[in-house]
């Protein structure tokens, strides 16, 4: 038996959902036509998150790739509506917008329903220069979603490095240079973070897993308070990896362990796709992607290890956490 | 009708505001806003007004958050002060731009470094070209009157834009002044409820703050800047109407005593009523001095002033802010430029007094005004009273 099915017998029956797209629905509300790059899996996950959201949803978009590959005036992608003000403060606009949307039901100005706010932001806009907002934003007990999507450097101004870039990845602002072989640090947990806000549920997904990651949007939307998933999302121009690998990367992430997909209900950790039992070497993640192909079999050692400890301590949570409810 | 009552002014700006029933307030305390901040919280806690007080973590937060607040079309009011102002610099062009009209309520203060609590107006000058309405108050009861007029002016359908009402720190802000307080059925009835052009809800999709290329960037511009150049009509609307049926009277540039001035005092905030007794002071000693009051920064008014001006023969500008090795002070080289093409025009002396607080008295003015009288300084500007 694999890992996932030891921990979460339950992870057979909710992984038949992988092989069930036709539950998908077909309304788009992030529509073609837009401008990303070929194999961009942020905006296959923004396609993907908005169906699951659906219609009585409220989008705030942070300054990034997303924002200005949908929105060249006089054209949007967006068939939700949808705002964007700034770089570091989509938490806080969707935290407005939440804040409206229920002062305005409350006094009757507005239809009496519910409408979901949910905040968007690359791994720039919501772990560096958006952090404190959202940090605010979710401690202050908005009834709001917050996506981040994770592709791990400022890709919208050329592929700088940000706290989500993987340790030796190269970046434009952390090459892999004669003396320093790429970003110098450990990539920072955010979901971890967002754990630590207390907050009633918090997941990581990535698009590679469509189905998992939808059905956490979903039950994010249902949870009345904050909520916030980690979206894994590839990259290829940021990565110099081929297009056709914009899904087969995800998987290998979280083959390998490199990004585990799971959820914290009220501080209890599943994992939500089986991971197999024994877990592909990094190598197989990092070799196709050109910002790791300076590495040498010595720091590919340390990646592993690394990924190896992370992995542990997941796994202690998965096995020892317990309910706050 | 309304009521007369002994209050501080902060707490009267915020009561203005409840007033006005706005939906949303996000604020972020600061000295020497914080009691504009309090009292909005204690507002809504106590339920007087049904709203969402959001307890943001920063003052970039709290505009944000009015934003998104006003993207759905809610009613929303902030304020800030100082270090809050600067902070805020990156939303607040953001806000002007997509028209919504957040009406914000400033605790003029000095701006660091070095740090420093008190009052000038150093905060709200370098915001001055964000593209927002900025009314100047002169004492409390203008702060309270502002306060409700900018909600009517910045959501009129020809506006839509953010209003700043400016309300001297320390010196209006903490003063206890006597003020009478509009009933809630007259703000009722001179306030209409806000209905907004386009909100972010699933019913009528919209797309709010889109990318603008070259090609739309300069139209984008031009439409804000003609927005606020025509917003005076407005202001000036609204304040015929408050004056009809509050029966006080306001001017974009009031003028005291300017009939037969040979030099006037201009100032813009509180000291307008230190410069006024010094204008007495000097006219029984029969120096034939004026005053003119700034009471609408932006849109600048060029031919309320041209009006104004007639006849003086010396202007003794006053500015609470520097612009660094710049022309002066920023209101003196705006009323520069007004007049520079006009064929008579007054001479024109710029003094930059009470920096970071410094106190300045009826004397200070007094003195301001013979000196001014002289014609030219030996400086383009001076920054008045000043060691070394
Ligand atoms: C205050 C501010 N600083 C910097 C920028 C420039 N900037 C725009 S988007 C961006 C990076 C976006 O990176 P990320 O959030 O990871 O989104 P991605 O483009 O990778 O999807 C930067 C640095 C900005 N717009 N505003
Ligand atoms: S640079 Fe990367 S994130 Fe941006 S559109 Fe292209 S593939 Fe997508
Ligand atoms: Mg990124």
């Amino acid at each position: 038996m694999n890992t996932a099915m030891m921990k979460n017998p339950k992870s057979i029956v909710e992984n038949f959902d992988l092989y069930a797209p036709k539950l998908v629905s077909k309304e788009e509300f992030f529509v073609g036509g837009h401008r990303a790059c070929q194999g961009c899996g942020e905006s296959l996950a923004i396609r993907l998150m908005c169906k699951a959201l659906g219609k009585d949803t409220v989008i705030t978009n942070a300054t990034g790739c997303m924002e200005v590959i949908s929105s060249l005036y006089p054209t949007t992608a967006w068939n939700l509506p949808w705002i964007h003000v700034a770089f570091p403060n989509a938490a806080a606009v969707g935290s407005g917008v939440e804040a409206g949307l229920t002062a305005l039901r409350r006094k009757g100005k507005i239809a009496d329903r519910r409408i979901k706010s949910v905040a968007i932001g690359g791994d720039g806009g919501t772990m560096d220069i958006g952090f404190q907002a959202l940090s605010g934003a979710m401690e202050r007990g908005h009834d709001m979603l917050y996506v981040c999507f994770d592709n791990e450097a400022y890709m919208n101004t050329g592929i700088q490095r940000s706290s989500g870039t993987p340790f030796l990845a190269s970046t434009t602002t952390a090459p892999a240079g004669k003396k320093i072989p790429g970003n110098q640090v450990w990539k920072k947990n955010l979901a971890e973070i967002m754990v630590s806000h207390n907050l009633p549920y918090v997941a990581t997904a990535t698009p590679s897993y469509p189905i998992d990651f939808m059905n956490k949007v979903k039950k994010a939307r249902r949870v009345k308070g904050p909520s916030y998933i980690h979206c894994f999302v590839t990259c290829p121009t940021g990565w110099r990896s081929t297009s056709e690998t914009c899904i087969k990367l995800g998987r290998l992430a979280l083959e390998t362990g490199i990004f585990p997909i799971y959820e914290v209900e009220n501080g209890v950790y599943k994992l939500t796709v089986e991971i197999p039992e024994k877990r592909r070497p990094v190598e197989d993640y990092l070799k196709l992607q050109g910002r790791f192909r300076h590495l040498t079999p010595d720091q590919i050692k340390v990646i592993q290890a690394r990924v190896d400890l992370e992995f542990k301590k997941l796994m202690n949570k998965v096995e020892h956490s317990v309910s706050w409810v | 009708m309304g009521k007369r009552v002994g209050m501080e002014v902060a707490i009267a700006s915020a009561e203005a505001a409840a007033l006005c029933k706005f939906d949303v307030a996000a604020v972020y305390p600061i000295t020497p806003q914080s009691h504009v901040a309090e009292h909005l919280s204690d507002i809504v806690n106590d339920g007087r007004v049904d709203a969402s007080f959001i307890t943001v973590e920063s003052e970039h937060s709290a505009l944000s958050a009015a934003i998104g607040a006003a993207g759905t079309g809610a009613r929303v009011v902030t304020a800030t002060s100082s270090q809050g102002l600067i902070y805020m610099s990156e939303v607040l062009p953001i806000a002007s731009a997509m028209r919504l009209p957040i009406v914000m309520l400033i605790a003029n203060r000095a701006i660091s470094g070095p740090i420093n609590i008190w009052n000038d107006h150093s905060d709200i000058m370098p915001m001055r070209d964000t593209g927002w309405i900025s009314f100047f108050a002169e004492n409390g009861q203008e702060v309270v009157d502002m306060t409700i007029q900018a909600f009517k002016v910045g959501e009129d359908r020809r506006v839509m834009l953010p209003v700043n009402m400016n309300m001297d720190g320390f010196q209006l802000t903490h003063m206890v002044e006597p003020i009478i307080m509009p009933d809630q059925e007259e703000v009722d009835r001179f306030l209409p409820p806000y209905v907004p052009y386009a909100a972010l809800h699933p019913d009528n999709i919209v797309s709010m703050g889109t990318l603008g290329l070259p090609e739309i960037y300069a139209e984008a511009q031009k439409s804000k800047d003609v927005a606020l150049v025509n917003s005076i009509k407005v202001v000036k609307e609204v304040w015929k109407e408050w004056e009809k049926q509050f029966g006080r009277k306001y001017e974009t540039i009031q003028s005291y005593r300017t009939e037969d001035a040979d030099v006037a005092l201009v100032t813009m905030g509180s000291m307008g009523e230190t410069a006024e007794i010094a204008v007495d002071e000097l006219r029984k000693q029969g120096v034939k001095a004026g005053l003119l009051k700034i009471k609408l920064w932006r849109p600048f008014p060029f031919d309320d002033l041209k009006k104004a001006v007639q006849g003086i023969r010396v202007l003794a500008v006053t500015d609470r802010a520097i612009s660094f090795g710049g022309p002066g002070g920023p209101v003196c080289s705006e009323i520069r430029s007004a007049l520079y093409d006009e064929p008579k025009r007054p001479e024109i002396v710029n003094f930059i007094i009470g920096l970071g607080g410094r106190d300045v008295q009826v004397e200070n003015f007094m003195d301001i005004v013979r000196r001014a009288a002289k014609g030219k300084l030996s400086e383009p500007y001076e920054i008045y009273g000043v060691r070394g």
